[in-house]
């Protein structure tokens, strides 16, 4: 495929710091290649921004191959932008035409707080974690692997569900910043799992205490995170923890 | 002339049989009680595989734990990205496997340049690891019965590489980081995020803590400590454009070596023959496309260079299926180090394919023709996908264009049996340190490595270390904190004093080329001294004209880019400096001197069966040459042959 050559208008969110005010500016870049993904379109907007002596735009990246979850980007409203199952370091701009004006903005939720320009601060997701979403086994006690068979259908169940990236496109595509589809996630992998099963009761509550601890939204069924997420996590996954709340509730008399 | 150390290191291997030795030496350590172990607290920089397995394990042991990374969650470590598979000596599919044949095949895989004793104990707790990662509830490919799959892996005779989809890497850390959240919630773990480590505070000899920059807010920390575990992974991107994700750096290595620490074999580095090839001057990073596809696909260049023909409309008889032509035996299935040079030199006869002409095919015709599409793509579904979505081409019409790229480097910091660097106090784990793999990796191993090093090995060699050293407590302001703490405010001065005219980036990429072009899958001596002095003068310039905006009281890419950028410009020099001296060619590192007639690797094992590592003096300063003598009593050393 030969490349094609794109003039564009870039809408950026500006803030320098968590309390300063924000705001969008406007960039012009020529001559975009459609080979480039989304961030390397981003790596020469800076690069060109740098020998004018502007600061760069900062943006969470890390692996450019779709799995660390750090890349995170609203791309015309989108997270990640409009490629179903694709992270935005996997977008590449064969996907926008010639004279586009892309607006390209930070995760919005107030568990999120922005630190700087596009960047995020998502460590409730880990305090999440923290909360229940393991398996209570110290190393060098575990039993031979093949000890407890675990059927087909349920290791599958369990890493489509563990195959979460951890990105926020979830809470940043849904209208009340809900964290459902991330946690439930979690949840339901180890709660399918034998290895997991002990501690299902326990997990669920505290990690959804947590959650909304954090001031993550509620789940209104709009699904719009499964349409966002890289993953393809399924919401079937937040219908089995709602399940799985409700059981603890009724086991623990919480 | 290198200057050489007149003694020889000392690796601390135990003496004895090399399959006892291990269980012997944890007898014979130091233990700490568990009344004591809540006194002593333990830096661990990295969350990887390495790293999270060790700040977890250590903490369940009682120790207090500080865990550092520079992204913005420890999930994120750069282990997440790994796609195929661990190896394990299980022998789970009955197929003669064994203990002593994965530690059989990783000796010989790294080309004789690993220390046996280590490489013993890395097969012999692989087992464990798979123990472990299930129990975590990590979610490995089963078959219908319920029982662990297991797939052959980078031309191994057995199947013995456990996998979760194209994902294991992922799903590894996900256990390790959830063992580690899991000790942050009980409290036994302090965690750090998007911090830098800048420098290392050595005390009276003994490493006992760091200076890191809060990467949001800018302001440089002081950590003590009774130890310090550095698994900060490799360093790749010395090349800029490699498979590494963007952050990986030598930074945390690098400093600890400017304070004493040897650096290890760093030409060894490994190259991938299978990913995307570069498409353009604004590429960022290179896409790796596993392994498992030279099973089926078939890697050709036309024989007529002038041939510019579409693909497809290449008959058989005007194609060159160099690989088979030249290694009848193992065909497409040759190591890493074989396929990837043989591509090189095609694409330097001028064969090369596609625009840039640093490309060649891998084809799936033959494969899909055999076995039909449907079979290919059960096989292959989501490499295939992710290839088109890179490349929008479709590779089950047309052949993939692949060129070999960076992938892994066996080189790293110097450690002894404890994985002990010989600063004591410093632990290397995982990718940072050399141990391991010889001068060559194999597929899935490393994954083992870092799992084994977190898992199994540190929480019985630290206690060594804990209770033998005398360790006085360090205040903040011990001079030595004070004077590492402005050691590394200068450096971020000194970036922004530049305000010079070029980005950070122009100057990786240069490095990168100057890297690739000479110490890359070939190498030879004038090429090699070239290279330093481009290097050198590439460092000047850097120095002079560097453009780093904003200040360092914020959140600063530029600034965090610069100084690693910085650091793989003067550990750039050291690596050509080994590879000058190693005058052989052995695993990853090819010197066109020493070829046989056919164009292949040509040991010397007379001259060169020993670790090179490194003593740094000062920056441009020739280091001083420590050598630790290697032996092959188990597994004695042949050619490595796949005619
Ligand atoms: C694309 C790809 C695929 C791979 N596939 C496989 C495979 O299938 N099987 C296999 O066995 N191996 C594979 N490998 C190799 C393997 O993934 C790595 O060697 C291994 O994961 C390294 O683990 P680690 O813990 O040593 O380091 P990493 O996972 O790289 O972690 C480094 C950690 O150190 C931190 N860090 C680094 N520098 C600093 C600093 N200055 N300050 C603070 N923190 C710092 C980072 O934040 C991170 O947490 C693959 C590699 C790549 C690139
Ligand atoms: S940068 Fe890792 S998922 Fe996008």
């Amino acid at each position: 495929m030969s490349s094609e050559s794109l003039n564009l208008t870039l809408r950026i969110w500006r803030q320098d710091g968590p309390n300063a005010k924000g705001g969008f500016r406007d960039y012009k870049l020529n001559g975009v290649s459609t080979h480039m993904s989304f961030l390397e379109m981003l790596d020469v907007l800076n690069e060109q921004l740098i020998e004018a002596g502007e600061e760069s735009v900062a943006f969470d990246h890390d692996c450019r191959e779709g799995i660390c979850g750090a890349c995170s980007l609203m791309i015309d409203g989108k997270a990640h932008g409009p490629d179903q199952a694709t992270t935005t370091c996997q977008l590449h701009m064969r996907r926008f035409h010639d004279g586009d004006t892309i607006t390209i903005e930070p995760w919005r939720a107030s568990a999120f707080p922005v630190l700087r320009d596009l960047v995020v601060d998502r460590s409730a997701f880990d305090r999440i974690i923290q909360a229940g979403g393991y398996v209570s086994v110290n190393t060098g006690n575990a039993p031979d692997g093949n000890a407890i068979p675990v059927p087909g259908t349920v290791q599958e169940t369990a890493m489509d569900a563990a195959a979460c990236i951890g990105c926020g496109a979830c809470v940043a595509a849904c209208k009340n910043a809900s964290a459902m589809l991330f946690v439930s996630a979690k949840v339901s992998q180890l709660a399918v799992l034998p290895q997991g099963k002990a501690e299902r009761g326990e997990r669920v509550l505290s990690m959804v205490a947590q959650m909304d601890e954090e001031g993550f939204g509620h789940c209104t069924n709009t699904s719009e995170c499964e349409a966002a997420c890289p993953a393809e996590i399924s919401v079937d996954n937040i219908a089995r923890l709602n399940r799985e709340y409700v059981r603890a509730s009724l086991v623990s008399g919480k | 002339m290198v200057r050489v150390a007149s003694e020889t290191l000392n690796s601390r291997v135990p003496e004895g049989p090399v399959d006892e030795v291990w269980d012997k030496h944890r007898f014979n350590m130091k233990l700490v009680n568990p009344a004591n172990k809540r006194k002593f607290t333990v830096i661990v920089v990295g969350t990887g595989l390495a790293g999270g397995a060790a700040a977890a394990s250590l903490a369940e042991l009682g120790y207090n734990v500080k865990s550092f990374c520079f992204q913005d969650s420890p999930r994120r470590a750069h282990s997440i990205a790994a796609q195929g598979g661990i190896n394990a000596a299980k022998n789970y599919p009955n197929d003669g496997d064994s203990i002593w044949r994965l530690f059989y095949d990783t000796v010989k895989g790294g080309d004789y340049r690993a220390r046996e004793a280590n490489v013993y104990r890395l097969a012999q707790v692989s087992n464990n690891i798979i123990d472990q990662c299930v129990s975590q509830g990590v979610p490995f490919a089963r078959e219908y019965g319920g029982t662990l799959a297991n797939r052959s892996f980078g031309g191994a005779q057995v199947s013995r590489t456990f996998y979760c989809r194209g994902q294991t890497g992922q799903q590894l850390l996900l256990g390790a980081y959830q063992a580690l959240m899991r000790q942050v919630h009980i409290g036994k773990v302090e965690l750090f995020a998007r911090r830098e480590m800048l420098e290392l505070i050595v005390v009276d000899g003994v490493a006992r803590g760091i200076i890191v920059r809060n990467l949001t807010t800018g302001e440089l920390e002081t950590h003590t400590a009774d130890a310090v575990v550095l698994c900060t992974g490799g360093y790749g991107n010395v090349y800029y454009l490699s498979t590494n994700a963007k952050g990986c750096n030598v930074t945390a290595a690098w400093r600890c070596h400017k304070r004493g620490a040897y650096f290890a074999n760093p030409c060894y580095t490994q190259i991938h023959p299978t990913c995307i090839p570069v498409s353009g001057d604004y590429q960022s990073k290179l896409t790796l496309m596993s392994e498992s596809l030279r099973n089926d696909g078939r890697v050709w260049v036309p024989k007529d260079p002038e041939d510019k023909r579409n693909p497809a409309e290449i008959p058989n008889e005007d194609r060159d299926y160099y690989l088979e032509r030249r290694y009848p035996a193992f065909g497409n299935l040759v190591p890493r180090d074989v396929a990837s040079r043989a591509s090189k030199e095609r694409c330097d006869a001028g064969y090369g394919v596609g625009e840039t002409q640093l490309a060649v095919y891998l084809d799936f015709r033959d494969a899909i023709q055999r076995d039909g599409e449907d079979a290919i793509r059960k096989k292959y579904g989501n490499l295939f996908h992710m290839y088109e979505k890179i490349t929008a081409e479709n590779p089950y019409q047309v052949p993939m264009k692949i060129y070999p790229a960076v992938h892994y480097t066996m080189g790293g910091l110097w450690v002894d049996y404890h994985l002990m660097s010989n600063l004591p106090g410093l632990f290397v784990l995982g990718e940072a340190n050399f141990s391991d793999h010889g001068a060559n990796r194999l597929g899935a191993s490393a994954l083992m490595q870092g799992l084994s090093d977190g898992y199994f090995v540190i929480p019985y060699t630290i206690g060594d270390h804990l209770a033998k050293a005398v360790l006085p407590k360090i205040p903040a302001d011990h001079p030595a904190c004070v004077e590492a703490l402005e050691s590394a405010q200068s450096r971020i001065d000194q970036l922004l004093a530049v305000k010079g005219t070029r980005t950070v980036d122009s100057f990786h990429r240069a490095l990168g080329q100057i890297m690739w072009d000479h110490c890359g899958m070939a190498r030879n001596k004038a090429g090699l001294e070239l290279a330093i002095s481009q290097i050198r003068e590439l460092r000047d310039q850097f120095w002079k004209d560097v453009r780093v905006l904003g200040s360092g009281e914020s959140l600063n890419q530029s600034l965090e880019k610069a100084g690693r950028v910085a650091d793989f410009l003067e550990f750039g020099e050291l690596m050509c400096i080994d590879a000058l001296n190693r005058e052989e060619s052995c695993g990853g590192h090819f010197r066109e001197e020493h070829q046989t007639e056919e164009g292949e690797a040509k040991r010397n094992d007379e001259e060169f069966s020993y670790v090179a590592a490194w003593e740094f003096h000062d920056v441009g300063d020739e280091p001083t040459l420590h050598k630790e003598p290697l032996s092959f009593p188990n597994v004695p050393p042949t050619t490595r042959s796949y005619k």
